[in-house]
Protein backbone atom coordinates (compact mmCIF):
# COMPACT_ATOMS: atom_id res chain seq x y z
CA UNK A 1 0.00 0.00 0.00
CA UNK A 2 2.95 2.31 0.68
CA UNK A 3 4.63 1.82 -2.54
CA UNK A 4 1.61 2.30 -4.25
CA UNK A 5 1.10 5.59 -2.72
CA UNK A 6 5.31 6.17 -3.66
CA UNK A 7 4.18 4.98 -7.42
CA UNK A 8 1.55 7.27 -7.41
CA UNK A 9 3.31 10.23 -5.82
CA UNK A 10 6.22 9.33 -8.30
CA UNK A 11 4.02 9.18 -11.44
CA UNK A 12 1.97 12.39 -10.68
CA UNK A 13 5.02 14.66 -9.68
CA UNK A 14 7.28 13.39 -12.68
CA UNK A 15 4.57 14.33 -15.52
CA UNK A 16 2.82 17.02 -14.01
CA UNK A 17 5.94 18.85 -13.49
CA UNK A 18 6.40 17.97 -17.10
CA UNK A 19 5.73 21.37 -18.51
CA UNK A 20 8.47 22.89 -16.42
CA UNK A 21 10.93 20.43 -16.13
CA UNK A 22 11.08 20.12 -20.02
CA UNK A 23 12.74 23.30 -20.84
CA UNK A 24 14.34 23.88 -17.43
CA UNK A 25 16.56 20.98 -17.93
CA UNK A 26 17.89 22.20 -20.76
CA UNK A 27 19.09 25.70 -19.26
CA UNK A 28 22.22 25.84 -18.62
CA UNK A 29 23.91 28.14 -15.95
CA UNK A 30 27.65 28.18 -16.65
CA UNK A 31 27.93 30.70 -13.75
CA UNK A 32 26.43 27.85 -11.53
CA UNK A 33 28.15 24.62 -12.43
CA UNK A 34 28.39 21.35 -10.81
CA UNK A 35 26.52 23.76 -7.19
CA UNK A 36 25.90 21.63 -4.14
CA UNK A 37 22.04 21.64 -3.40
CA UNK A 38 21.22 24.86 -1.84
CA UNK A 39 18.20 26.92 -1.52
CA UNK A 40 18.20 28.26 -5.34
CA UNK A 41 18.93 24.91 -7.07
CA UNK A 42 17.46 21.83 -4.60
CA UNK A 43 19.21 19.35 -5.89
CA UNK A 44 22.64 20.93 -7.16
CA UNK A 45 23.54 21.39 -10.74
CA UNK A 46 25.65 19.60 -13.35
CA UNK A 47 28.95 20.47 -15.33
CA UNK A 48 26.80 22.85 -17.56
CA UNK A 49 24.58 24.19 -14.92
CA UNK A 50 21.85 22.21 -15.69
CA UNK A 51 19.55 21.83 -12.61
CA UNK A 52 19.22 18.71 -11.45
CA UNK A 53 15.53 18.60 -9.95
CA UNK A 54 14.70 19.72 -13.25
CA UNK A 55 17.03 16.69 -15.05
CA UNK A 56 15.34 14.72 -12.39
CA UNK A 57 11.94 15.19 -12.83
CA UNK A 58 12.25 15.23 -16.79
CA UNK A 59 14.28 12.04 -16.51
CA UNK A 60 11.62 10.67 -14.11
CA UNK A 61 9.27 10.97 -16.82
CA UNK A 62 10.61 9.51 -19.70
CA UNK A 63 12.35 5.95 -17.75
CA UNK A 64 8.71 5.87 -16.71
CA UNK A 65 7.09 6.09 -19.89
CA UNK A 66 9.72 4.02 -21.28
CA UNK A 67 9.15 1.53 -18.85
CA UNK A 68 5.37 1.54 -19.36
CA UNK A 69 6.42 1.29 -23.37
CA UNK A 70 8.94 -1.36 -23.12
CA UNK A 71 5.97 -3.48 -20.95
CA UNK A 72 3.21 -2.91 -23.43
CA UNK A 73 5.58 -4.22 -25.97
CA UNK A 74 6.23 -7.40 -24.04
CA UNK A 75 2.58 -8.35 -22.99
CA UNK A 76 1.56 -7.62 -25.88
CA UNK A 77 4.06 -10.61 -27.89
CA UNK A 78 4.10 -12.64 -25.10
CA UNK A 79 0.35 -13.01 -24.15
CA UNK A 80 -0.41 -13.42 -27.77
CA UNK A 81 2.43 -15.81 -28.36
CA UNK A 82 1.60 -17.85 -25.26
CA UNK A 83 -1.89 -17.84 -25.88
CA UNK A 84 -1.69 -19.44 -29.19
CA UNK A 85 0.52 -21.71 -28.25
CA UNK A 86 -1.55 -22.59 -24.65
CA UNK A 87 -4.72 -22.27 -27.15
CA UNK A 88 -2.87 -24.61 -30.09
CA UNK A 89 -1.16 -27.23 -27.44
CA UNK A 90 0.41 -30.46 -28.58
CA UNK A 91 3.03 -30.17 -31.10
CA UNK A 92 2.55 -26.38 -31.84
CA UNK A 93 2.82 -26.17 -28.05
CA UNK A 94 6.17 -27.77 -27.63
CA UNK A 95 7.58 -26.21 -30.64
CA UNK A 96 6.93 -22.94 -29.67
CA UNK A 97 8.00 -23.46 -26.05
CA UNK A 98 11.01 -25.13 -26.75
CA UNK A 99 11.86 -22.09 -28.54
CA UNK A 100 11.33 -19.60 -25.68
CA UNK A 101 13.47 -22.23 -23.67
CA UNK A 102 16.50 -21.63 -26.17
CA UNK A 103 15.47 -17.78 -26.52
CA UNK A 104 15.97 -17.14 -22.58
CA UNK A 105 19.68 -18.46 -22.87
CA UNK A 106 20.68 -15.79 -25.34
CA UNK A 107 22.82 -12.90 -24.72
CA UNK A 108 20.38 -10.02 -24.29
CA UNK A 109 22.56 -7.40 -23.88
CA UNK A 110 24.07 -8.11 -27.18
CA UNK A 111 21.25 -8.12 -28.96
CA UNK A 112 19.19 -5.32 -27.34
CA UNK A 113 22.31 -3.18 -28.13
CA UNK A 114 22.42 -4.25 -31.69
CA UNK A 115 18.76 -3.78 -32.39
CA UNK A 116 18.89 -0.08 -30.90
CA UNK A 117 22.05 0.57 -33.08
CA UNK A 118 20.37 -0.57 -35.97
CA UNK A 119 16.75 -0.30 -35.76
CA UNK A 120 17.72 3.33 -35.07
CA UNK A 121 19.85 3.93 -38.25
CA UNK A 122 16.30 2.88 -39.79
CA UNK A 123 14.82 5.29 -38.12
CA UNK A 124 16.81 7.67 -38.68
CA UNK A 125 16.71 7.21 -42.23
CA UNK A 126 13.07 7.29 -42.79
CA UNK A 127 13.23 10.60 -40.59
CA UNK A 128 10.23 9.67 -39.14
CA UNK A 129 11.01 11.45 -35.91
CA UNK A 130 13.26 13.42 -34.40
CA UNK A 131 16.51 11.69 -33.92
CA UNK A 132 16.20 12.62 -30.36
CA UNK A 133 13.31 10.76 -29.54
CA UNK A 134 13.94 8.00 -32.46
CA UNK A 135 16.23 6.55 -29.87
CA UNK A 136 13.67 6.65 -27.41
CA UNK A 137 11.34 4.73 -29.70
CA UNK A 138 13.79 2.19 -30.30
CA UNK A 139 15.30 1.09 -27.02
CA UNK A 140 11.41 0.83 -25.60
CA UNK A 141 10.97 -1.38 -28.45
CA UNK A 142 14.05 -3.02 -28.30
CA UNK A 143 13.92 -3.88 -24.80
CA UNK A 144 10.27 -4.74 -24.80
CA UNK A 145 11.21 -7.39 -27.63
CA UNK A 146 13.60 -9.50 -25.60
CA UNK A 147 11.19 -9.23 -22.29
CA UNK A 148 8.14 -11.33 -23.51
CA UNK A 149 9.65 -14.78 -23.13
CA UNK A 150 8.53 -15.25 -19.15
CA UNK A 151 5.14 -13.37 -19.84
CA UNK A 152 4.75 -16.03 -22.63
CA UNK A 153 5.31 -19.28 -20.55
CA UNK A 154 2.84 -17.86 -17.37
CA UNK A 155 0.55 -16.98 -20.20
CA UNK A 156 0.70 -20.16 -21.73
CA UNK A 157 0.30 -22.39 -18.88
CA UNK A 158 -3.02 -20.46 -17.60
CA UNK A 159 -3.88 -20.99 -21.13
CA UNK A 160 -3.61 -24.78 -21.17
CA UNK A 161 -6.11 -24.70 -18.14
CA UNK A 162 -8.33 -22.44 -19.38
CA UNK A 163 -8.97 -24.28 -22.62
CA UNK A 164 -10.25 -27.11 -21.12
CA UNK A 165 -12.99 -25.13 -19.01
CA UNK A 166 -16.87 -25.62 -20.24
CA UNK A 167 -17.12 -21.98 -21.39
CA UNK A 168 -14.61 -22.59 -24.04
CA UNK A 169 -15.66 -25.86 -25.17
CA UNK A 170 -18.88 -23.84 -25.62
CA UNK A 171 -17.72 -21.16 -27.67
CA UNK A 172 -15.75 -24.20 -29.62
CA UNK A 173 -19.52 -25.31 -30.23
CA UNK A 174 -20.63 -22.57 -31.23
CA UNK A 175 -18.67 -22.80 -34.15
CA UNK A 176 -16.47 -19.74 -33.52
CA UNK A 177 -13.25 -19.34 -35.00
CA UNK A 178 -10.51 -19.62 -32.80
CA UNK A 179 -9.27 -15.95 -33.05
CA UNK A 180 -12.10 -14.82 -31.77
CA UNK A 181 -12.58 -17.53 -28.89
CA UNK A 182 -8.71 -16.75 -28.25
CA UNK A 183 -10.05 -12.65 -28.19
CA UNK A 184 -12.85 -12.70 -26.69
CA UNK A 185 -13.50 -15.69 -24.31
CA UNK A 186 -9.59 -16.38 -22.96
CA UNK A 187 -7.79 -13.10 -23.03
CA UNK A 188 -9.95 -11.32 -20.55
CA UNK A 189 -9.82 -14.08 -18.19
CA UNK A 190 -6.43 -13.67 -18.14
CA UNK A 191 -6.28 -10.03 -17.21
CA UNK A 192 -4.83 -10.72 -13.46
CA UNK A 193 -1.26 -12.43 -14.59
CA UNK A 194 -0.99 -9.87 -17.95
CA UNK A 195 -1.27 -7.12 -15.08
CA UNK A 196 1.25 -8.42 -12.40
CA UNK A 197 3.39 -9.35 -15.24
CA UNK A 198 3.38 -6.02 -16.82
CA UNK A 199 4.49 -4.81 -13.23
CA UNK A 200 7.39 -6.66 -13.02
CA UNK A 201 8.46 -5.96 -16.31
CA UNK A 202 8.14 -2.14 -15.56
CA UNK A 203 11.05 -2.25 -13.83
CA UNK A 204 13.04 -4.80 -15.62
CA UNK A 205 13.06 -2.35 -18.52
CA UNK A 206 14.01 0.67 -16.69
CA UNK A 207 16.66 -1.27 -15.42
CA UNK A 208 18.00 -2.39 -18.61
CA UNK A 209 17.77 0.99 -20.23
CA UNK A 210 19.73 2.35 -17.19
CA UNK A 211 22.68 -0.44 -18.40
CA UNK A 212 22.28 0.28 -21.69
CA UNK A 213 22.96 4.29 -20.99
CA UNK A 214 25.33 3.66 -18.67
CA UNK A 215 27.47 1.32 -21.69
CA UNK A 216 26.68 4.66 -23.73
CA UNK A 217 24.37 3.05 -26.11
CA UNK A 218 21.08 4.64 -24.27
CA UNK A 219 19.03 7.66 -24.99
CA UNK A 220 20.95 9.97 -26.64
CA UNK A 221 22.17 13.71 -24.70
CA UNK A 222 20.71 16.13 -24.19
CA UNK A 223 17.36 13.51 -23.52
CA UNK A 224 17.63 12.21 -19.80
CA UNK A 225 16.02 9.57 -18.46
CA UNK A 226 17.42 8.47 -14.13
CA UNK A 227 19.29 5.74 -15.60
CA UNK A 228 21.59 7.95 -18.03
CA UNK A 229 21.67 10.91 -15.34
CA UNK A 230 22.99 8.28 -13.38
CA UNK A 231 25.59 6.80 -15.06
CA UNK A 232 26.43 10.51 -15.86
CA UNK A 233 27.01 11.00 -12.50
CA UNK A 234 28.78 7.55 -11.58
CA UNK A 235 30.93 8.55 -14.63
CA UNK A 236 31.75 12.09 -12.78
CA UNK A 237 32.80 10.85 -9.75
CA UNK A 238 36.13 11.35 -8.59
CA UNK A 239 38.16 11.35 -4.66
CA UNK A 240 39.22 14.93 -5.55
CA UNK A 241 35.93 16.61 -5.96
CA UNK A 242 33.21 14.50 -4.69
CA UNK A 243 29.54 15.57 -6.70
CA UNK A 244 27.45 13.01 -4.61
CA UNK A 245 24.33 14.83 -5.29
CA UNK A 246 24.80 14.12 -9.18
CA UNK A 247 24.49 10.37 -8.00
CA UNK A 248 22.92 10.51 -5.25
CA UNK A 249 19.20 11.62 -6.32
CA UNK A 250 18.78 10.21 -9.40
CA UNK A 251 19.70 7.08 -7.66
CA UNK A 252 17.28 7.56 -4.61
CA UNK A 253 14.44 8.46 -7.18
CA UNK A 254 15.45 4.79 -9.53
CA UNK A 255 15.58 2.66 -6.91
CA UNK A 256 12.42 3.79 -4.98
CA UNK A 257 10.36 3.76 -8.29
CA UNK A 258 11.99 0.01 -9.09
CA UNK A 259 11.28 -1.06 -5.29
CA UNK A 260 7.86 0.48 -5.57
CA UNK A 261 7.09 -1.19 -8.63
CA UNK A 262 8.75 -4.56 -7.67
CA UNK A 263 6.63 -4.51 -4.20
CA UNK A 264 2.91 -3.76 -5.99
CA UNK A 265 3.84 -6.86 -8.52
CA UNK A 266 4.82 -9.36 -5.60
CA UNK A 267 2.07 -8.08 -4.48
CA UNK A 268 -0.63 -8.59 -7.13
CA UNK A 269 0.91 -11.79 -7.54
CA UNK A 270 0.46 -12.97 -4.16
CA UNK A 271 -3.21 -11.76 -4.46
CA UNK A 272 -3.96 -13.36 -8.11
CA UNK A 273 -2.35 -16.65 -7.13
CA UNK A 274 -5.00 -17.35 -4.53
CA UNK A 275 -6.98 -17.20 -7.22
CA UNK A 276 -4.89 -19.59 -9.66
CA UNK A 277 -4.61 -22.12 -7.23
CA UNK A 278 -7.81 -23.86 -7.74
CA UNK B 1 17.96 -40.20 -21.54
CA UNK B 2 19.82 -40.80 -24.14
CA UNK B 3 17.58 -39.25 -26.87
CA UNK B 4 17.10 -36.54 -25.22
CA UNK B 5 20.56 -35.42 -25.42
CA UNK B 6 20.72 -36.85 -28.57
CA UNK B 7 17.81 -34.46 -29.91
CA UNK B 8 19.16 -31.63 -28.63
CA UNK B 9 22.41 -32.06 -30.05
CA UNK B 10 20.78 -32.47 -33.16
CA UNK B 11 19.12 -28.69 -32.70
CA UNK B 12 21.85 -27.08 -31.74
CA UNK B 13 24.13 -26.18 -34.91
CA UNK B 14 20.36 -24.97 -36.24
CA UNK B 15 20.03 -22.84 -33.55
CA UNK B 16 23.35 -21.45 -33.92
CA UNK B 17 22.78 -20.80 -37.66
CA UNK B 18 19.44 -18.93 -36.67
CA UNK B 19 21.57 -16.27 -34.44
CA UNK B 20 24.04 -15.98 -36.68
CA UNK B 21 21.59 -15.24 -39.88
CA UNK B 22 19.44 -12.60 -37.14
CA UNK B 23 22.90 -11.41 -36.52
CA UNK B 24 23.59 -10.38 -40.37
CA UNK B 25 20.23 -9.28 -40.56
CA UNK B 26 20.78 -7.01 -38.12
CA UNK B 27 24.52 -5.86 -38.57
CA UNK B 28 23.97 -5.31 -42.39
CA UNK B 29 20.34 -3.15 -41.43
CA UNK B 30 22.61 -0.42 -40.60
CA UNK B 31 24.40 1.69 -43.12
CA UNK B 32 27.51 1.62 -43.64
CA UNK B 33 30.23 -1.15 -43.43
CA UNK B 34 32.18 0.35 -40.61
CA UNK B 35 35.07 0.99 -42.62
CA UNK B 36 35.31 4.65 -43.13
CA UNK B 37 35.28 5.57 -39.55
CA UNK B 38 37.62 8.64 -38.09
CA UNK B 39 37.56 11.76 -38.58
CA UNK B 40 39.65 12.42 -42.14
CA UNK B 41 37.49 11.24 -45.20
CA UNK B 42 39.66 7.96 -46.56
CA UNK B 43 41.37 8.47 -50.37
CA UNK B 44 39.90 6.27 -52.43
CA UNK B 45 42.53 4.27 -53.07
CA UNK B 46 42.63 3.48 -49.25
CA UNK B 47 39.36 2.81 -49.01
CA UNK B 48 39.31 -0.05 -51.54
CA UNK B 49 42.37 -1.42 -50.73
CA UNK B 50 40.41 -1.47 -47.11
CA UNK B 51 37.42 -3.27 -48.46
CA UNK B 52 39.75 -6.02 -50.42
CA UNK B 53 41.12 -6.39 -47.07
CA UNK B 54 37.62 -7.18 -45.88
CA UNK B 55 36.36 -9.08 -48.03
CA UNK B 56 33.68 -6.48 -49.69
CA UNK B 57 35.55 -6.29 -53.02
CA UNK B 58 37.69 -9.01 -54.44
CA UNK B 59 39.86 -8.57 -57.72
CA UNK B 60 38.38 -11.51 -60.38
CA UNK B 61 40.85 -13.72 -61.21
CA UNK B 62 39.68 -14.23 -64.31
CA UNK B 63 40.15 -10.36 -65.38
CA UNK B 64 41.74 -8.88 -63.01
CA UNK B 65 38.96 -6.31 -62.26
CA UNK B 66 37.66 -5.51 -58.80
CA UNK B 67 34.56 -6.85 -58.24
CA UNK B 68 31.86 -6.87 -55.31
CA UNK B 69 32.05 -9.84 -53.24
CA UNK B 70 28.38 -11.28 -52.58
CA UNK B 71 27.45 -10.64 -49.28
CA UNK B 72 25.81 -14.27 -48.40
CA UNK B 73 29.33 -15.24 -49.14
CA UNK B 74 31.30 -12.93 -47.46
CA UNK B 75 28.86 -13.79 -44.19
CA UNK B 76 28.64 -16.91 -44.75
CA UNK B 77 31.69 -18.81 -46.15
CA UNK B 78 34.34 -15.96 -46.26
CA UNK B 79 34.59 -14.54 -42.86
CA UNK B 80 33.66 -17.49 -40.64
CA UNK B 81 36.41 -19.27 -42.66
CA UNK B 82 39.14 -16.56 -42.33
CA UNK B 83 37.51 -16.25 -38.26
CA UNK B 84 38.02 -20.58 -37.39
CA UNK B 85 40.41 -21.59 -39.92
CA UNK B 86 42.83 -19.13 -41.37
CA UNK B 87 42.30 -16.98 -37.71
CA UNK B 88 42.92 -13.57 -39.66
CA UNK B 89 39.99 -11.73 -39.42
CA UNK B 90 40.76 -8.15 -39.28
CA UNK B 91 38.50 -6.16 -36.65
CA UNK B 92 37.36 -3.17 -38.31
CA UNK B 93 38.31 -0.32 -35.35
CA UNK B 94 41.63 -1.90 -34.93
CA UNK B 95 43.28 -1.93 -37.83
CA UNK B 96 46.25 -4.56 -36.86
CA UNK B 97 44.47 -6.78 -34.64
CA UNK B 98 42.60 -9.87 -35.57
CA UNK B 99 39.57 -10.78 -33.90
CA UNK B 100 41.20 -13.85 -33.05
CA UNK B 101 43.58 -11.58 -31.23
CA UNK B 102 40.94 -9.44 -29.28
CA UNK B 103 39.38 -12.06 -28.42
CA UNK B 104 42.09 -13.72 -26.94
CA UNK B 105 42.90 -10.78 -24.87
CA UNK B 106 39.57 -10.29 -23.42
CA UNK B 107 37.52 -13.10 -22.96
CA UNK B 108 39.11 -14.83 -20.37
CA UNK B 109 38.62 -11.63 -18.06
CA UNK B 110 35.25 -11.50 -18.63
CA UNK B 111 34.48 -15.45 -18.76
CA UNK B 112 36.83 -15.23 -15.40
CA UNK B 113 34.74 -12.36 -13.53
CA UNK B 114 31.39 -14.11 -15.28
CA UNK B 115 31.92 -17.32 -13.71
CA UNK B 116 33.34 -16.40 -10.45
CA UNK B 117 29.94 -13.93 -10.28
CA UNK B 118 27.46 -16.90 -11.25
CA UNK B 119 29.31 -18.96 -8.27
CA UNK B 120 29.10 -16.32 -5.72
CA UNK B 121 25.16 -15.59 -6.38
CA UNK B 122 24.21 -19.13 -6.65
CA UNK B 123 25.91 -20.11 -3.35
CA UNK B 124 24.55 -16.56 -1.42
CA UNK B 125 21.18 -17.20 -3.28
CA UNK B 126 20.94 -20.67 -1.84
CA UNK B 127 22.16 -19.66 1.53
CA UNK B 128 20.12 -16.73 2.01
CA UNK B 129 17.03 -18.27 0.55
CA UNK B 130 17.53 -22.01 2.61
CA UNK B 131 17.60 -19.45 6.08
CA UNK B 132 14.92 -17.30 4.59
CA UNK B 133 12.90 -20.14 4.19
CA UNK B 134 14.02 -21.95 7.84
CA UNK B 135 13.08 -18.36 9.75
CA UNK B 136 9.97 -17.98 8.11
CA UNK B 137 7.66 -15.63 9.85
CA UNK B 138 10.87 -14.35 12.02
CA UNK B 139 12.29 -11.18 11.71
CA UNK B 140 15.54 -12.77 9.97
CA UNK B 141 13.53 -13.66 7.43
CA UNK B 142 11.40 -10.25 6.95
CA UNK B 143 15.01 -8.91 7.05
CA UNK B 144 16.70 -10.84 4.31
CA UNK B 145 13.20 -10.61 2.12
CA UNK B 146 13.61 -7.38 2.31
CA UNK B 147 17.20 -7.06 1.21
CA UNK B 148 16.54 -9.13 -1.88
CA UNK B 149 13.99 -7.16 -2.94
CA UNK B 150 16.15 -3.93 -3.04
CA UNK B 151 18.55 -6.15 -4.31
CA UNK B 152 16.79 -6.95 -7.05
CA UNK B 153 15.75 -3.54 -7.53
CA UNK B 154 19.17 -1.42 -7.44
CA UNK B 155 21.16 -1.12 -10.83
CA UNK B 156 24.76 -2.69 -10.62
CA UNK B 157 26.41 0.95 -11.44
CA UNK B 158 24.93 2.75 -8.49
CA UNK B 159 25.52 -1.13 -5.88
CA UNK B 160 29.35 -0.87 -7.99
CA UNK B 161 29.83 2.82 -7.36
CA UNK B 162 28.72 2.10 -3.82
CA UNK B 163 31.00 -0.17 -3.21
CA UNK B 164 33.93 1.43 -5.00
CA UNK B 165 34.09 4.50 -3.11
CA UNK B 166 33.15 2.78 0.49
CA UNK B 167 35.57 -0.05 0.03
CA UNK B 168 38.03 0.78 -2.11
CA UNK B 169 38.52 4.91 -1.57
CA UNK B 170 37.25 5.23 2.06
CA UNK B 171 38.89 1.94 3.51
CA UNK B 172 41.59 1.58 1.19
CA UNK B 173 40.81 -2.21 1.58
CA UNK B 174 40.95 -3.47 -2.25
CA UNK B 175 42.42 -1.69 -5.99
CA UNK B 176 39.34 0.37 -7.04
CA UNK B 177 40.05 -0.72 -10.51
CA UNK B 178 42.13 -3.86 -12.87
CA UNK B 179 42.32 -7.09 -13.45
CA UNK B 180 45.42 -9.92 -12.57
CA UNK B 181 45.34 -10.04 -8.63
CA UNK B 182 42.43 -12.10 -6.94
CA UNK B 183 41.89 -8.75 -4.74
CA UNK B 184 40.77 -7.04 -8.16
CA UNK B 185 38.19 -9.34 -8.61
CA UNK B 186 36.38 -9.51 -5.17
CA UNK B 187 34.52 -6.20 -5.35
CA UNK B 188 33.28 -6.73 -9.69
CA UNK B 189 32.39 -10.33 -8.89
CA UNK B 190 30.18 -9.12 -5.64
CA UNK B 191 28.53 -6.36 -7.60
CA UNK B 192 27.61 -8.63 -10.29
CA UNK B 193 26.51 -11.72 -8.63
CA UNK B 194 24.27 -9.66 -5.42
CA UNK B 195 21.22 -9.08 -8.22
CA UNK B 196 20.94 -12.30 -9.23
CA UNK B 197 21.97 -13.82 -5.63
CA UNK B 198 18.81 -11.96 -4.29
CA UNK B 199 16.67 -13.20 -7.05
CA UNK B 200 17.78 -17.06 -6.79
CA UNK B 201 17.70 -16.25 -2.80
CA UNK B 202 13.85 -15.79 -3.58
CA UNK B 203 13.21 -18.71 -5.23
CA UNK B 204 15.02 -20.87 -2.84
CA UNK B 205 13.05 -19.55 -0.47
CA UNK B 206 9.57 -19.84 -2.30
CA UNK B 207 10.40 -23.07 -3.11
CA UNK B 208 11.48 -24.44 0.14
CA UNK B 209 8.40 -23.11 1.38
CA UNK B 210 6.17 -25.27 -1.47
CA UNK B 211 8.53 -27.92 -0.38
CA UNK B 212 7.37 -27.54 3.51
CA UNK B 213 3.85 -28.47 2.52
CA UNK B 214 4.41 -31.58 0.81
CA UNK B 215 3.42 -34.85 2.42
CA UNK B 216 6.96 -36.01 2.88
CA UNK B 217 8.00 -33.55 4.95
CA UNK B 218 5.54 -34.43 7.17
CA UNK B 219 6.84 -38.24 7.15
CA UNK B 220 10.06 -36.82 7.37
CA UNK B 221 9.21 -34.75 10.79
CA UNK B 222 7.14 -37.93 12.08
CA UNK B 223 10.28 -39.79 11.53
CA UNK B 224 11.59 -38.08 14.24
CA UNK B 225 14.44 -36.78 12.21
CA UNK B 226 15.97 -33.16 13.37
CA UNK B 227 14.75 -30.31 11.93
CA UNK B 228 17.95 -29.65 9.97
CA UNK B 229 18.09 -32.83 7.92
CA UNK B 230 14.42 -32.60 7.35
CA UNK B 231 15.72 -29.31 5.93
CA UNK B 232 18.56 -29.78 4.01
CA UNK B 233 17.87 -33.59 3.08
CA UNK B 234 14.21 -33.51 2.59
CA UNK B 235 13.51 -29.90 1.25
CA UNK B 236 16.64 -28.62 0.09
CA UNK B 237 17.00 -31.46 -2.74
CA UNK B 238 13.36 -30.43 -4.50
CA UNK B 239 13.75 -26.84 -3.67
CA UNK B 240 16.56 -26.67 -5.80
CA UNK B 241 15.02 -27.94 -9.29
CA UNK B 242 13.66 -24.33 -10.00
CA UNK B 243 16.97 -22.43 -9.07
CA UNK B 244 19.03 -25.08 -11.81
CA UNK B 245 16.36 -23.86 -14.17
CA UNK B 246 17.15 -20.58 -13.76
CA UNK B 247 20.83 -21.06 -14.23
CA UNK B 248 20.42 -20.72 -17.96
CA UNK B 249 18.81 -17.12 -18.07
CA UNK B 250 20.94 -15.94 -14.92
CA UNK B 251 23.93 -16.66 -17.07
CA UNK B 252 23.28 -15.18 -20.08
CA UNK B 253 22.08 -11.95 -17.86
CA UNK B 254 25.50 -12.19 -15.92
CA UNK B 255 27.65 -13.03 -18.55
CA UNK B 256 26.39 -10.13 -20.51
CA UNK B 257 26.00 -7.90 -17.57
CA UNK B 258 29.53 -7.85 -16.53
CA UNK B 259 29.80 -5.39 -19.38
CA UNK B 260 28.57 -2.43 -17.28
CA UNK B 261 30.53 -3.57 -14.22
CA UNK B 262 33.85 -3.96 -16.37
CA UNK B 263 33.22 -0.39 -16.91
CA UNK B 264 32.83 0.90 -13.69
CA UNK B 265 36.42 -1.60 -12.23
CA UNK B 266 37.79 -0.64 -15.37
CA UNK B 267 38.04 -4.34 -16.35
CA UNK B 268 39.97 -5.02 -19.64
CA UNK B 269 37.75 -7.72 -20.60
CA UNK B 270 34.86 -7.46 -23.85
CA UNK B 271 32.72 -5.06 -22.56
CA UNK B 272 34.53 -1.66 -23.96
CA UNK B 273 35.14 -3.66 -27.29
CA UNK B 274 31.30 -4.59 -27.73
CA UNK B 275 30.08 -1.15 -26.91
CA UNK B 276 33.05 0.26 -29.59
CA UNK B 277 32.16 -2.31 -32.43
CA UNK B 278 28.46 -1.72 -32.11
CA UNK B 279 28.67 1.54 -31.96
CA UNK B 280 31.29 2.05 -34.81
CA UNK B 281 29.44 -1.02 -36.41
CA UNK B 282 32.49 -3.14 -36.74
CA UNK B 283 30.48 -5.88 -38.48
CA UNK B 284 33.43 -8.98 -37.86
CA UNK B 285 33.75 -8.38 -34.30
CA UNK B 286 30.21 -7.85 -33.51
CA UNK B 287 29.32 -11.44 -35.51
CA UNK B 288 32.14 -12.76 -33.54
CA UNK B 289 31.34 -11.45 -30.06
CA UNK B 290 27.51 -12.58 -30.67
CA UNK B 291 28.32 -16.15 -32.00
CA UNK B 292 31.04 -16.79 -28.80
CA UNK B 293 28.76 -15.46 -26.56
CA UNK B 294 25.50 -17.78 -28.03
CA UNK B 295 27.88 -20.81 -28.40
CA UNK B 296 28.36 -20.45 -24.80
CA UNK B 297 25.48 -19.71 -23.23
CA UNK B 298 23.59 -22.53 -25.40
CA UNK B 299 26.11 -25.19 -24.66
CA UNK B 300 25.75 -24.35 -21.38
CA UNK B 301 22.22 -24.29 -21.54
CA UNK B 302 22.35 -27.70 -22.60
CA UNK B 303 23.99 -28.58 -19.64
CA UNK B 304 21.97 -27.49 -17.32
CA UNK B 305 18.85 -29.36 -18.98
CA UNK B 306 20.99 -32.74 -19.17
CA UNK B 307 21.70 -32.11 -15.24
CA UNK B 308 17.71 -31.29 -15.15
CA UNK B 309 17.10 -34.53 -16.79
CA UNK B 310 19.52 -36.24 -14.39
CA UNK B 311 17.85 -34.96 -11.25
CA UNK B 312 14.13 -34.95 -12.48
CA UNK B 313 12.71 -38.14 -13.73
CA UNK B 314 9.64 -36.33 -15.15
CA UNK B 315 11.22 -34.36 -17.92
CA UNK B 316 13.43 -37.71 -19.10
CA UNK B 317 9.48 -38.23 -20.59
CA UNK B 318 9.36 -35.62 -23.20
CA UNK B 319 7.72 -32.03 -23.39
CA UNK B 320 4.55 -33.89 -22.18
CA UNK B 321 5.19 -33.94 -18.78
CA UNK B 322 6.26 -30.55 -18.35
Amino acid sequence: MVSLCVLGAMLATCFVTLGWSAPAMRQTELSAVRQAPCPTHPLGTDELGRSLLARTLYGGAISLSLGLLAAGVAVVIGAGYGAVAGYLGGRWDAIMMRLVDILYALPYMLLVMLLTVSLGAWLERWQLVGSEWSRFIVLALAIGSVSWLTMARVIRGQVLSLREQPFVEAARALGLPTRRILLRHILPNLIGPIVVFATLTVPQAILQESFLSFLGVGVQPPQATWGSLAADGVRMLNPVRFEWWLVAFPCVALSATLLALNFVGDGLRDAFEVRSTR
Amino acid sequence: MFRFILRRLLTFPLLLLAIYGGAVLLVTATPGEGLETGEKELPPEVLQQKRIAYNYDRISPVDGQIQPVPAWERYFWIWPKRLLWDGDLPAHQYEDWTVVEIMRSALPVSLQLGVLALALAVMLGIGVGVISAAQRGRWLDHVSVSLCLIGISLPTFVVGAALLIAVGLWLRAVPVGGWGRPTQALLPAITLALPYAAYIARLTRSAMLDAYAEDYIRTARAKGLPEWRVLLDHALPNALLPVLSYLGPAAAAIFTGSFVVEKIFTVPGMGTHIVESINNRDQSLILATVMVYSVFLASFNLIVDVVYGLLDPRIRVGAKAT
